[in-house]
C-alpha cells in the first residue's frame, strides 16, 4: 500500500474554518460539494461529498432491456456519450458472440475520437476559466461546435446521441461523414497552435500549474486514477493499448505519457491526446470500408445467457468498466459501472492538501471531473 | 500649445462672472459648487455605464463574439437597461449581518472613487480643484476604497466575502507602494505634485519620451500595480469567481451591488487618467521636436479629445490584460510585488533622481 494512502486520513476539529465549495459553486463543474478546511488561504484538508445528482442508473438498468440501457449510459459521463454507449454494446456483442460489420467498427472508432476531442475542448475551456482566463471558454467552444455539427448532421443530437447500440449503430451516418471529419481535422490542426499561444505558453498559467498537485505514480495506481490524469503521472493505463477493443489494434497511435504528475502534465497529456486523436481520425477515414451496412443481425429483444460479463473501454476521462450479472432474462440481474471520475476525484485531498485554495480549483480542473458520472 | 479657442477657461470664467454679478458672492460660490456637483454626478454615471458597455464590447472582440447588439443601436442602451434592472431589484437583507456596516460599505467605496475625480485635469481649463498636492490627493482618496471593501467583507458574515476582503486588503496595501513610487519618479522630473504643473511641464514632450527608459519602466510598473490596485484581472483575486463566487460583494444585491460594480469601473478610469496625465502629457497634444507643420496640425485637435483618447487607450490596455491572462495566486501576487516590483522600482527611482541631478533629460 502506498504511503499516500495511509496518510489520507482526515482528522476533523471543532475549531476548523470550513468553507463549503458547492453544490452550487462556479468551479466545481456540477453539483459536487467539497468541504474545504482552511487555515488562512491554505487548505488543511478536502472532503468531497457526493450524491447530489444520484439518479440510480445502475438500479434502473435492472428493469430495462439491453437496448434501453444504452440511453441511460449517455447520462453518466455526458461528454463521453459514445464511449459509454460502446461499453454496453461491446459487452452484449461479446456475450452473444455477434460479429459486427467492419465498417461499423470504424465508424465507432471515429465517433469515439471525435467525442474525445470534443470532450477535451470543453475541458480546456473550463480549465482556463478555473484559472481566471475567461477567453479560453469561447475558443474551446468555437472548435467544439464543429464536432457537434458533425454529430448533429448524422444523428440529430449534439450531446446525448444514444447512437451506438448492441449489434451496430442506430442507423447509417450521413454521406458527408468522411468529408466532414477530414475538414474538421484540417481546420483544427490550424487552430490548435492558438491554444498554445493563448494558454500553454502563458507564464502565469505555467506558474499556476507546474509543480502544483503532484500525483505520484504510486498514488495514481493506489487510487485507480486512469485516463489522462493517470497518464500524466506516468501510469500506462490506456485501455485502447492494453486491452484493445473494436478496431484499435489495427490503428497506429501513441499512448501519451508524462512523468511529473503535476497539473501541467495532466494538461499536456490532454493537449497531446487531441493531436493523437486527429491522427487516428485520418487513419480511420482512410481505411473505412465503403458500403451502407450499419448493423449486424440482431433480435429486437436481446437475452444474455446466464453468467457474468465484463467490458472495459477508454472514455475521455479514463477507464469505464461495465460488469453485468445475467440470469438469462431480457434485462440484467445486476449491473455495475466503474466510472473513471469517481476514482479520480478522491485524490483531491492528497493533491490539494497544504496548497492554496486557488490551487485546489486548478487541481480539480486538471482532473477534468464530470459529476453525473461520479454519482450515476 | 493647444489653441486658445479650445480652452474651457473662457466658458468657466464667463459663468463665474455672470453668477457674481447677479447674486451675493457666497451664494455664487454655493451655486457653483452645486453646478459642479451635478455635472460630476451625471458625468460619473454616464462614464460608468459607458465603461461597462466598452468592457463588454472589448471582451466580445477578444472572444470572437459580437457583444451586446439588441438594445438600441449597437447595443448602446444595454447598460442603461441593466442599470434599470439593478435599480428595481430587491435589496436582500442578510440575516446576522452587521446591518449598519453592511449598508455603509458601498457608499465608502463609491465616495472614494468620486472624490478622486475632482482633481483630474480633463482639458485645458477644465479642472474642478487644482490642489498643490493633486497627485498625492488622488492617490490618498482612491486608496480609501479598500476600507469599504474590508467593511463589506467583514459585515457580510460570509466566509467567501471575508476571504475576498482580506485578499483585497493585502493586495491594495502592497501595490499602493509601487503605484506611489512609479508616480514619484515622474514627480522628481517635474518637481511639483500639482497636476496642472505636471501637464504644463510636458508641453514640449511627454515624460514617457523625455524620461528615457526609466520613465517607460516606471509606466510599465504603474500599469501593473494600478491594475492590481483596482482589483482587475489578472489580479482580480478579491472577486475571483471560480474560487470565491464573487468575493467581497457575494452577499450584495440590487443597487448596492451596482455601486461596487460602478466604483470598480470608475477606479479603472482614474488609474488610466492618472497614467495619461503623468506619463502621456494629459491634455497636451503630441509634438515631435521641430516639425512645425506636424505640431501645428496636432494643436488643432481639442485638448479634451487628447485627454480622453489617451485615457481610453490605457483603459483598452487594462481590458486587454484582463481578457487574455489567467489569474495569479495570492502568494504569487505578493511575491511579484515585494520581491520584484518594489526593489526594481526603488532602483529605478534612484536612477531617475541621478538623471535629474545630472540634467540628462530633454
Amino acid at each position: 500500500m502506498s504511503k499516500d494512502v495511509v496518510t489520507n486520513i482526515i482528522l476533523r476539529d471543532d475549531e476548523d474554518y470550513i468553507i463549503n465549495m458547492g453544490p452550487q459553486h462556479p468551479s466545481t463543474h456540477g453539483v459536487l460539494r467539497l468541504e474545504v478546511c482552511l487555515n488562512g488561504e491554505t487548505v488543511k484538508y478536502v472532503v468531497p461529498h457526493i450524491g447530489y445528482i444520484h439518479r440510480g442508473i445502475e438500479k434502473m438498468c435492472e428493469y430495462d432491456t439491453y437496448k434501453q440501457i444504452i440511453h441511460l449510459t449517455d447520462r453518466m459521463d455526458y461528454l463521453s456519450a459514445h464511449m459509454n454507449n460502446e461499453a454496453v454494446s461491446l459487452l452484449v456483442e461479446n456475450a452473444l458472440g455477434i460479429e459486427v460489420p467492419e465498417r461499423v467498427k470504424y465508424i465507432r472508432a471515429a465517433l469515439n475520437e471525435l467525442n474525445r476531442i470534443a470532450s477535451h475542448h470543453l475541458w480546456w475551456s473550463a480549465f482556463g476559466m478555473d484559472l481566471g482566463a475567461l477567453t479560453t471558454f469561447f475558443y474551446g467552444l468555437r472548435d467544439r461546435e464543429k464536432i457537434l455539427d458533425i454529430f448533429d448532421e448524422s444523428f440529430g443530437s449534439r450531446l446525448l446521441h444514444s447512437f451506438v447500440t448492441p449489434g451496430g449503430l442506430m442507423h447509417d451516418v450521413h454521406p458527408n461523414f468522411r468529408k466532414n471529419i477530414l475538414e474538421f481535422v484540417k481546420y483544427f490542426r490550424k487552430k490548435l497552435p492558438e491554444y498554445k499561444k493563448l494558454l500553454t505558453d502563458n507564464i502565469i498559467f505555467q506558474n499556476r500549474t507546474k509543480g502544483i498537485g503532484v500525483m505520484s505514480k504510486e498514488t495514481a495506481i493506489a487510487f485507480g486514477v486512469t485516463g489522462p490524469s493517470g497518464r500524466g503521472s506516468g501510469f500506462s493505463c490506456d485501455v485502447r493499448k492494453i486491452a484493445p477493443y473494436g478496431i484499435y489494434d489495427q490503428l497506429e497511435f501513441n499512448e501519451v505519457l508524462y512523468s511529473n504528475g503535476d497539473s501541467f502534465d495532466r494538461y499536456m497529456v490532454r493537449m497531446d491526446e487531441m493531436v493523437e486523436s486527429m491522427n487516428l481520425l485520418e487513419q480511420i477515414v482512410d481505411k473505412m470500408p465503403e458500403g451502407t451496412e450499419f448493423t449486424a443481425k440482431m433480435k429486437p429483444i436481446v437475452k444474455l445467457p446466464e453468467g457474468e460479463y465484463f467490458q472495459r473501454v477508454e472514455t475521455a476521462r479514463g477507464e469505464l468498466d461495465v460488469f453485468v450479472v445475467s440470469d438469462g432474462k431480457k434485462h440484467p440481474y445486476r449491473m455495475r459501472f466503474r466510472s473513471p471520475n469517481f476514482s479520480n476525484m478522491f485524490t483531491l485531498n492528497i493533491l490539494g492538501r497544504g496548497l492554496k485554495i486557488a490551487d485546489l480549483v486548478a487541481i480539480s480542473g486538471s482532473l477534468d471531473l464530470v459529476i453525473p458520472d461520479i454519482d450515476r | 500649445m493647444i489653441l486658445e479657442i479650445y480652452s474651457f477657461s473662457s466658458l468657466t470664467e464667463a459663468i463665474d462672472t455672470a453668477l457674481n454679478n447677479s447674486m451675493a458672492p457666497w451664494l455664487a460660490t454655493l451655486t457653483e459648487l452645486v453646478i459642479i456637483g451635478i455635472v460630476f454626478l451625471s458625468f460619473y454615471a454616464l462614464l460608468g455605464l459607458f465603461l461597462v458597455y466598452l468592457e463588454r464590447k472589448v471582451c466580445a472582440v477578444m472572444q470572437n463574439r459580437i457583444g451586446p447588439n439588441r438594445v438600441g443601436k449597437w447595443g448602446l442602451l444595454q447598460t442603461i437597461a441593466d442599470l434599470i434592472k439593478l435599480l428595481m431589484k430587491e435589496l436582500i437583507p442578510i440575516k446576522n449581518a452587521d446591518q449598519f456596516l453592511f449598508n455603509l460599505a458601498p457608499y465608502i467605496v463609491i465616495a472614494a472613487s468620486f472624490m478622486a475625480m475632482a482633481a483630474l485635469p480633463f482639458a485645458k481649463g477644465l479642472q474642478a480643484i487644482d490642489l498643490n498636492v493633486g497627485l498625492f490627493y488622488i492617490m490618498a482618496v482612491s486608496s480609501l476604497g479598500v476600507v469599504g471593501i474590508l467593511i463589506a467583507g467583514w459585515s457580510s458574515n460570509s466566509k467567501y466575502s471575508l476571504v475576498g476582503a482580506m485578499r483585497s486588503g493585502a493586495q491594495i496595501i502592497s501595490y499602493e507602494l509601487s503605484v506611489g513610487l512609479s508616480l514619484l519618479s515622474i514627480v522628481i522630473f517635474t518637481g511639483s505634485l500639482q497636476l496642472s504643473d505636471i501637464v504644463a511641464s510636458q508641453a514640449d514632450g511627454w515624460w514617457i519620451f523625455k524620461g528615457h527608459i526609466p520613465a517607460f519602466f516606471a509606466f510599465v510598473i504603474y500599469l501593473v500595480a494600478g491594475t492590481a490596485e483596482i482589483n482587475r484581472g489578472p489580479f482580480d483575486l478579491a472577486e475571483a469567481e471560480s474560487e470565491l463566487t464573487a468575493g467581497f460583494h457575494t452577499e450584495y444585491s440590487g443597487i448596492k451591488f451596482a455601486f461596487f460594480f460602478l466604483a470598480e469601473y470608475i477606479n479603472m478610469f482614474i488609474v488610466a487618467a492618472v497614467a495619461a496625465t503623468v506619463f502621456f502629457g494629459g491634455w497636451m497634444p503630441f509634438h515631435i521636436g521641430n516639425w512645425q507643420g506636424f505640431n501645428a496640425v496636432m494643436d488643432y485637435i481639442p485638448s479634451i479629445v487628447w485627454f480622453f483618447g489617451k485615457t481610453f487607450f490605457i483603459i483598452y490596455l487594462i481590458m486587454w490584460f484582463k481578457w487574455t491572462f489567467p489569474r495569479l495566486r495570492i502568494d504569487q501576487l505578493l511575491t511579484l510585488e515585494w520581491k520584484y516590483l518594489l526593489p526594481l522600482n526603488l532602483i529605478n527611482t534612484v536612477i531617475i533622481a541621478f538623471i535629474v541631478l545630472m540634467g540628462w533629460y530633454f
